[in-house]
């Protein structure tokens, strides 16, 4: 029987989500799988929506990119992009998402309202399986703030929602980051497993 | 189960089965492999042959996971590449640095000032014997589409590869124009790759063809072939071996003698090449009825998995993939379409396909209906996907298919997701310009004309400071057009410094010998940003890692005869306010020039952090001037986000209640 996992990474322009899906094609690579994934590179980048489709399999990979109801496993590094992706994720899915929202840029007095729990709850119903990270904590602990996408990794890895275990993605940050950076990302990817057994 | 369901085995076994019955099937390497080839041939034709090697290096040296883009790049350097120029513009901005990244030496890589720069540097370099590769995206291809179309006559000695990328959606452009169709106009061969492996094998079959007959080829990826990753079997990627040189000939002069001659020869040749096209190992046709589906590129791996996820309702079909879309594979398609009764193309951008299988069949008086954007049954714009191209299929096919299952629905109704358009970045020193110049202009009659760049994000409110927006230099050009009907109004154009060397100085020449008194605003961030930073000839950079003469804004208006330039910092609002008024003062005497110089924040490092004092935190006047992202209201006051904030002061400048408050800066921040 095949074994296929697809990913959908979603977050704002700017918070690291190509690193976590570079990762995880890594992580397909030493395993001898195969692996198709696709950026949002460009304009987006700004501040505006991102998503990374990631495909990993033991058969041939046609798309890079996915339809609606493929994805496995949906990481949100904002609970709103989350939302926004759901579309994606199939009935029975995981869903792991950073607990702290993005505030979309305020231009008038009204459009202040985006509340983060709102788009939790809508989460919370959606008939997945959720885990709902405390990025901001796991950040804070480890004192960068740009660790949150392999804290979130770390999560998902820890439910086994990835196909890979935590020893398979050490090797991949050992041989994809650069040295100095190694540590402080293999202590936040065991903060986010942490996180998310808690 | 639901069609496009991916988790279950039988959809897997179902695209696996539907990547082996057709021809863009996936090898046990994750390639493409040929499924439909003449090796004798191919093996003959194809100099580079079907394993990706170099004429002077061993095969596959290592397997990386590799952008597109990063594909190309080392294909051409496996290929041998001597000279490779461009202009940044997404999807293709990759390309270039990759080079340069991995230049094994004697390669010679520069980002020019423009896309006809570009072209023109790389005919040099081919006139010489150099295999020369030109990177630009599709808009880039009208800037250089004077030279192109004249070196399509004159030819090429050395390969010359033109790398444009096109972007459906569009995605990251103004237009969605398709360079196929420009491959039909300047009569040059088109190559359209479908995934990363495929355009690192493709990049030395174009180099191959473009010296066998002497002309430049197009190179035609797409957003989702640049921006999608793969592992790719790299070659080795030794240094090329010198050029032979320049040797004078009249075939180099174009004149209206050659150029009829060279026409000729064109056409004779095109129909040679479509011949061979036939037989070219990307392009294939497989599985047998009276039906067919004809697609190319990106499309083809939607089309596997829509046929996959249709499963075994999906009848007896013919599959045409078109890697080379000019000059078109005739025989190969006339194959194709034999004793087919309906075909449905599928494609992105112009309905390429569907025309040449239209035109064979009303040539050769067959029996079939050619279906696709021209009938509605696939759509005419945008960028396709897994899901439309199932619903297209299944429509062609009369199949039903059910909506998706997916989380969106279970989700229920609720808040939605805010909309999150791209912006200005926290601290950008843009803002602080076009809010320079709204102060300045409050009550006065203006209009602010834009440009290609990050600055045309100014666009969103709450600045809502860009008026026009049209191509890369028009800013400056448009504005003059405005003055001559609408004198009475002050005419600001606003362009980025890399696009001012790119198109914005003739414009200039332009205002100060016609007397139009335009008001220029440079804005000089020393990069070009929206592209990734690349360096330009204002940066004193080059993609050699030589330093260079920086070529200074202000020198150049002054020799150009602009009498008023000014340059000031931005985020000294006041100042800045002030020079604005002096530039508007200054048009009396003509064309006017502010420099703002401030870099962006992704070149210089953050200052000191801000804070908002609630206590004396009375208006909302930060929100509804400035739009930053790093400001936002909490509880009813405004709060800065110590992550985004880069420490600009615009806002404490803004505030008349002087509730922001400057706190020295705590380690760690980068």
């Amino acid at each position: 029987m095949s074994m296929q996992t697809n990913i959908i990474i979603a977050g704002v322009g700017g918070q690291g989500t190509v690193l976590a899906s570079k990762l995880v094609a890594r992580a397909a690579m030493d395993a001898g799988l195969r692996v198709r994934t696709s950026e949002t590179i460009g304009m987006a980048q700004r501040g505006g929506s991102v998503v990374s489709h990631v495909r990993v399999s033991d058969a041939p990979i046609a798309s890079p990119l996915m339809a609606p109801g493929m994805a496995d496993v949906l990481i949100g590094f904002e609970p709103g992009e989350a939302v926004r992706s759901l579309a994606f994720l199939r009935p029975g899915g995981t869903v792991v998402t950073n607990a702290q929202p993005v505030a979309p840029v305020a231009i008038s007095p009204a459009s202040a309202a985006y509340s983060g729990q709102a788009m939790l709850e809508r989460l919370d119903g959606c008939g997945a399986r959720l885990a709902v990270i405390d990025g901001a904590s796991i950040c804070a602990e480890i004192g960068s703030l740009k660790v949150l996408n392999v804290a979130l990794l770390g999560a998902a890895a820890g439910l086994g929602a990835l196909g890979f275990s935590l020893d398979q993605f050490e090797t991949a940050i050992r041989e994809s980051v650069r040295e100095r950076f190694v540590d402080m990302n293999i202590r936040a990817l065991h903060a986010g497993a942490r996180s998310a057994s808690a | 189960m639901h069609p496009w369901h991916s988790a279950g085995s039988r959809v897997d076994k179902a695209i696996v089965e539907a990547l082996h019955r057709h021809a863009f099937r996936y090898g046990d390497d994750g390639g493409p492999v040929v499924a439909r080839g003449r090796s004798s041939t191919i093996g003959v034709s194809w100099g580079l042959g079907s394993t990706v090697s170099s004429p002077w290096g061993a095969c596959c040296v290592a397997t990386e996971f590799l952008m597109g883009n990063e594909a190309i790049a080392l294909g051409a350097i496996a290929a041998g590449v001597g000279v490779v120029t461009g202009y940044p513009g997404t999807p293709s901005s990759e390309i270039l640095p990759t080079v340069a990244q991995r230049n094994p030496g004697r390669v010679h890589v520069e980002w020019s000032t423009n896309e006809k720069v570009a072209l023109e540097v790389a005919a040099g370099a081919a006139y010489a014997g150099a295999r020369t590769l030109v990177t630009m995206k599709q808009v880039g291809l009208n800037v250089a589409s004077d030279p192109l179309m004249s070196l399509a006559y004159v030819g090429v000695k050395g390969g010359m590869v033109i790398v444009v990328a096109d972007d459906p959606g569009p995605i990251s452009s103004q237009t969605e124009q398709d360079t196929r169709t420009f491959g039909l106009f300047s009569k040059l061969p088109v190559f359209d790759p479908a995934s990363p492996e495929e355009a690192y094998a493709m990049i030395g079959d174009a180099f191959a063809l473009s010296e066998r007959y002497g002309t430049p080829v197009l190179f035609r990826p797409t957003t989702r072939v640049c921006h999608g990753n793969a592992p790719v079997e790299v070659g080795d990627l030794s240094a090329p071996p010198a050029p032979d040189g320049f040797v004078k000939d009249p075939k180099w002069v174009i004149f209206p003698r050659l150029a009829y001659q060279s026409h000729l020869r064109i056409e004779q040749r095109l129909p040679q090449i479509a011949e061979e096209f036939s037989d070219y190992r990307f392009n294939a046709v497989s599985g047998s009825g009276r039906i067919g589906i004809a697609t190319q590129g990106i499309s083809s791996a939607y089309v596997a998995e829509a046929l996959a996820a249709l499963g075994d309702a999906v009848p007896e079909h013919r599959l045409l993939r078109v890697a080379t879309p000019h000059p078109f594979p005739r025989r190969l398609a006339l194959e194709f379409l034999e004793g087919l009764d309906q075909v449905l193309v599928v494609e992105e951008l112009d309905p390429v396909i569907e025309r040449e299988l239209l035109r064979l069949a009303g040539e050769c008086h067959l029996p079939v209906t050619v279906l696709g954007k021209g009938t509605g049954h696939v759509q005419q714009a945008g960028e396709n996907g897994v899901d439309s191209v199932t619903r297209a299929l299944a429509g062609f096919l009369g199949l039903e298919v059910a909506p998706a299952a997916d989380c969106s629905a279970s989700a229920g109704e609720g808040a939605e997701p805010p909309v999150r358009p791209p912006v200005l970045c926290a601290g950008c020193p843009h803002r602080a310009s076009f809010l320079a110049v709204k102060e300045a202009m409050r009550k006065r009659k203006a209009v602010f004309g834009g440009d290609i760049g990050c600055y045309t994000l100014g666009n969103a409110k709450p600045l809502d400071m860009v008026d026009t927006c049209l191509c890369m230099g028009a800013s400056v050009t448009v504005a003059q057009g405005l003055h001559v009907v609408e004198p009475d109004a002050v005419h600001f154009a606003f362009i980025g410094d890399s696009t001012f060397f790119h198109t914005g100085i003739p414009g200039v020449i332009n205002a100060v010998y016609n007397q139009t008194p335009i008001v220029l605003v440079v804005l000089d961030n020393s990069t070009t940003a929206m592209t990734g930073l690349q360096p330009h000839p204002g940066t004193g950079e080059t993609m050699m890692g030589a330093v260079a003469q920086q070529i200074d804004i202000a020198t150049v208006l002054r020799g150009l005869g602009v009498k008023h330039v000014e340059s000031c910092d931005p985020l000294n609002h006041d100042a800045a306010k002030a020079a604005v008024l002096r530039a508007v003062e200054a048009t009396a005497e003509g064309v006017s020039a502010l420099i703002f110089e401030a870099p962006c924040i992704h070149v210089a490092s953050s200052g000191p952090r801000y804070v908002v004092n609630e206590d004396a935190c009375k208006c909302q006047l930060c929100i509804t001037r400035l739009g930053c992202p790093a400001i936002s209201r909490v509880d009813g006051k405004m709060r800065i986000d110590d992550d985004l904030c880069y420490g600009c002061d615009l806002c404490a400048q803004m505030c008349p209640f002087d509730a922001i408050e400057r706190v020295e800066p705590t380690e760690g921040r980068a």
